[in-house]
């Protein structure tokens, strides 16, 4: 019997704060059997700027902005199995505490208000990305196939996670790993 | 008012109820009759003067529709919104009236004066579309009463001075069996049960196999023997008129045309267990019941049928008391009754123990449906072999149905249990039928290859309502209007059915704008099963049931509103980079987003 063909992994932050991406490099000597079994495609663990198609798309953060909009189309278009991971990615998280705000206050709150910034101008620059005016979740904005909860989900809870993808189980993250106080 | 203005009202309101906190739902109520709100100042004053928490008496505000912690009309105009309303156009009429007093449904007007809105059914589907003016129904609405209401809005006239035929309500029975014929005289019931004893008088309730007609078919004799057993002094009879499912609207008309056969079956059923105080729990859609309802209360004292010595049987002492509710479909729930009675929040209780050991203010008690306590006189008088007689093997005696919709002849149809859904269809004149809803907005859709089916426990049960759709209707619109009846009237207390019904109605939501995909409809999947395994009451656990049937059923009429894409935001992408852009003054191609992904395009 053939060794089986590694599974292509891409991985992202979108508006998160890089912390379910520690959790998955907490999982400590699991690293070793996951790299037995994955490749990594576009991910900051790579620095790869753009995704292949890939089996599965783990997804940190929210929607807050266009440029995570194309990207997060690009992982939907690439990847065959989608993963919200984390808070920010399931439910907008921490970032989404603008949405009672308006956008181009906060815009204008941040660059023209400040201390020696009042005659400075929101910046323009056509290579930004224009922030949405609310920030969500990434099932508002694609399919998404599975959620992990969590923030950051602990990487014993990524590691069961990603360990039922590659056997092909339906993942389940036991109760005792879904507790965070 | 000032708050010692209000202090003086709060004094008067005690006054009436006895200073007691179960009573607070009560006193709410009528402190707000006369400014039709209820300022800060009033919640303080009836706080302090009960020594309740202030966040308690705010709580209850909070809880039910028909109290108001903010200023509303001095006029307020409630739509019933159910969809048999709709599809008899509430919807124009509605649009026609805030065209024509200026305002915007949800809001009051700029000099207070009048309030629009919209509420759940108000239990006249049989001569809609109908509304509540404050607090009391006008039905039979049409572009001349719309009309009329405005100017007499506009003329600033007093309720009171309205034309009385705008609020007549008409009782329309097309069908009577053992039920709505009985002729009997008030007391001639009671006489018959006090003459048996109150062993025997249950025996032949036992006999009779009656079950429960609010829905859940609890044995009847089994509820009173658990009740009578209790081991307490005081019990209590509760009779349960808050008949919110949507659809129904057959205890109105046996509280309109029968009440003493009603408040007899109260009276037969503290015979049974023993208890002294009875309640009748008036869903407060029905507040223009409640005078006559006084008045039989009144006339029964009276004539010896409340009070002391009922009947001449001494220690027979039982009187009964009008509760009303304040717009919260959850309250039809036993439990939730139970504690809207205690003056509480309308939240279920956790069972066991159940009502019957453990029920109003921890006292066993007996709730029971209006139609079961009438059924019960014919029990006493006939006998249980009698009433047993007819119906089905699980599913004795006659059942009130409620038809409305797509038919030539909606009203009240008695039929014995057993009775197939062609026959009802047969006799209100229905044809070209689509579906016909059984059991209101909780029950269950029945497509044509169903037709046969029968009513009854063992097969379709219902509390009553059998609302019909002909061919033109669309059952997504149905189901659509049906979960956001439940997002409404969630009562908030457990997450799966306070989230998960806004989840279920906003991705209706999402297909009705035409932005659906086949992902969706696996969400609606997965949330339905959430709120079926998950939810604490009936409420959450039946608030997919139309969703599940329509997709089954009529697959095609939700498939109709999918777009045919992989998946697409609910909300306008490029509309969000709007403020953006407005705010940087760019608009070059980065600076704006496609709905969809280029390639599916």
């Amino acid at each position: 019997m053939s060794t089986p063909r590694k599974l292509r992994v891409a991985t992202v932050s979108l508006a998160g704060c890089f912390g379910c991406h520690m959790s998955l490099l907490d999982i400590d000597e699991h690293v070793f059997a996951l790299l037995d079994k994955v490749e990594l495609d576009r991910s900051p663990l790579t620095d790869l700027k753009t995704c292949g198609p890939c089996d599965i798309g783990l997804v940190e953060g929210g929607v807050c902005n266009s440029e995570n909009v194309h990207v997060l189309r690009e992982f939907r278009a690439q990847c065959k199995t989608l993963v919200a991971m984390g808070a920010c990615a399931i439910n907008g998280g921490l970032p989404a505490q603008r949405n009672h705000l308006d956008v181009g206050q906060c815009l204008s709150a941040v660059f023209q208000s400040r201390p020696g910034m009042d005659t400075a101008e929101v910046p323009d620059d056509p290579e930004l990305p224009l922030p949405l005016d609310k920030v969500h979740p990434i099932h508002e904005v694609v399919r998404v196939d599975y959620f992990l909860p969590g923030c950051p989900p602990s990487g014993e809870a990524i590691w069961q996670f990603i360990s039922d993808l590659l056997a092909g189980r339906t993942p389940r993250v036991s109760y005792p790993l879904l507790h965070f106080d | 008012m000032a708050l010692g203005a209000w202090n003086a009202r709060v004094d008067d309101v005690l006054k009436r109820f006895g200073g007691r906190p179960e009573h607070l739902l009560q006193m709410l109520i009528a402190l707000q009759e006369t400014e039709n709100w209820l300022p800060p100042e009033a919640l303080t004053a009836l706080a302090s003067a009960l020594k309740l928490p202030r966040a308690r008496v705010e709580g209850v505000v909070g809880f039910y529709s028909f109290l108001h912690a903010q200023p509303v009309g001095q006029y307020r105009l409630l739509f019933s919104d159910n969809i048999i309303d709709r599809m008899l156009g509430s919807e124009a009429l509605m649009a026609r009236l805030c065209h024509s007093l200026w305002l915007a449904p949800g809001q009051v007007s700029e000099d207070g004066l009048v309030s629009v809105d919209v509420t759940s059914c108000t239990g006249l589907g049989d001569q809609g579309p109908a509304m509540l003016v404050n607090g009391r129904a006008i039905a039979a609405l049409n572009e001349d009463r719309i009309d009329i209401i405005c100017e007499l809005i506009r003329q600033k006239l007093a309720l009171d001075a309205w034309p009385a035929e705008l609020f007549e309500l008409e009782n329309t029975i097309h069908q009577r069996d053992a039920l709505l014929s009985c002729a009997a005289q008030p007391g001639d019931a009671l006489q018959a049960a006090i003459a048996m004893g109150r062993d025997a008088w249950l025996s032949q309730v036992q006999v009779s196999r009656l079950r429960g007609r609010g829905g859940a078919g609890f044995t009847t004799a089994v509820k009173w023997l658990a009740c009578r057993d209790a081991p307490a002094t005081e019990k209590i009879v509760v009779c349960n008129a808050d008949e919110g499912e949507p659809g129904t609207f057959k205890d109105r008309v046996l509280l309109n045309a029968h009440a003493d056969l009603v408040f007899e079956g109260m009276t037969l059923a503290a015979w049974a267990v023993g208890a002294r105080r009875g309640f009748l729990y008036l869903r407060g859609e029905y507040l223009n019941l409640r005078p006559a309802l006084e008045a039989t209360l009144a006339r029964r004292r009276a004539e010896g049928w409340l009070g002391a010595s009922i009947g001449g049987a001494a220690g027979f002492d039982f009187d009964i008391e009008i509760h009303l509710g304040a717009g919260a479909y959850v309250c039809g729930e036993e439990t939730a009754l139970l504690e809207s009675l205690e003056g509480k929040r309308g939240t279920p209780r956790i069972r066991p123990p159940f009502p019957v050991t453990h029920g109003y203010l921890g006292l066993p008690t007996v709730v029971n449906n209006v139609e079961t306590l009438a059924k019960c006189c014919l029990i006493a008088l006939n006998g249980g072999a009698a009433f047993a007689a007819t119906g089905t093997a699980q599913s004795a005696g006659t059942k009130l149905l409620s038809v409305s919709g797509d038919c030539e002849r909606p009203g009240i149809y008695e039929f014995p249990f057993g009775v197939t859904v062609r026959q009802v269809l047969d006799a209100c004149g229905a044809t070209d039928t689509l579906a016909v809803q059984v059991g209101g907005a909780a029950g269950i859709t029945l497509a044509p290859y169903e037709f046969g089916r029968r009513v009854a426990f063992e097969d379709v049960p219902t509390a009553g309502a059998f609302m019909v759709f002909n061919d033109t209707r669309d059952m997504f619109e149905v189901a659509h209007n049906f979960v956001r009846f439940f997002a409404h009237e969630s009562c908030g207390f457990c997450t799966p059915c306070r989230v998960g019904t806004s989840l279920l109605a906003g991705t209706l939501d999402k297909l009705a704008e035409g932005k659906g995909s086949p992902a969706d409809l696996l969400e609606i999947e997965d949330l339905d099963r959430l709120l079926k395994q998950a939810s604490h009451c009936g409420l959450g656990s039946a608030a997919p049931n139309p969703v599940i049937d329509g997709l089954q059923k009529f697959r095609p009429a939700y498939e109709r509103h999918l777009m045919h894409a992989d998946f697409s935001p609910a909300f306008d992408l490029d509309g969000a980079l709007r403020r953006a852009r407005q705010i940087t003054g760019r608009d070059d191609a980065g600076a704006h987003l496609p709905q969809q992904p280029e390639a599916s395009r």
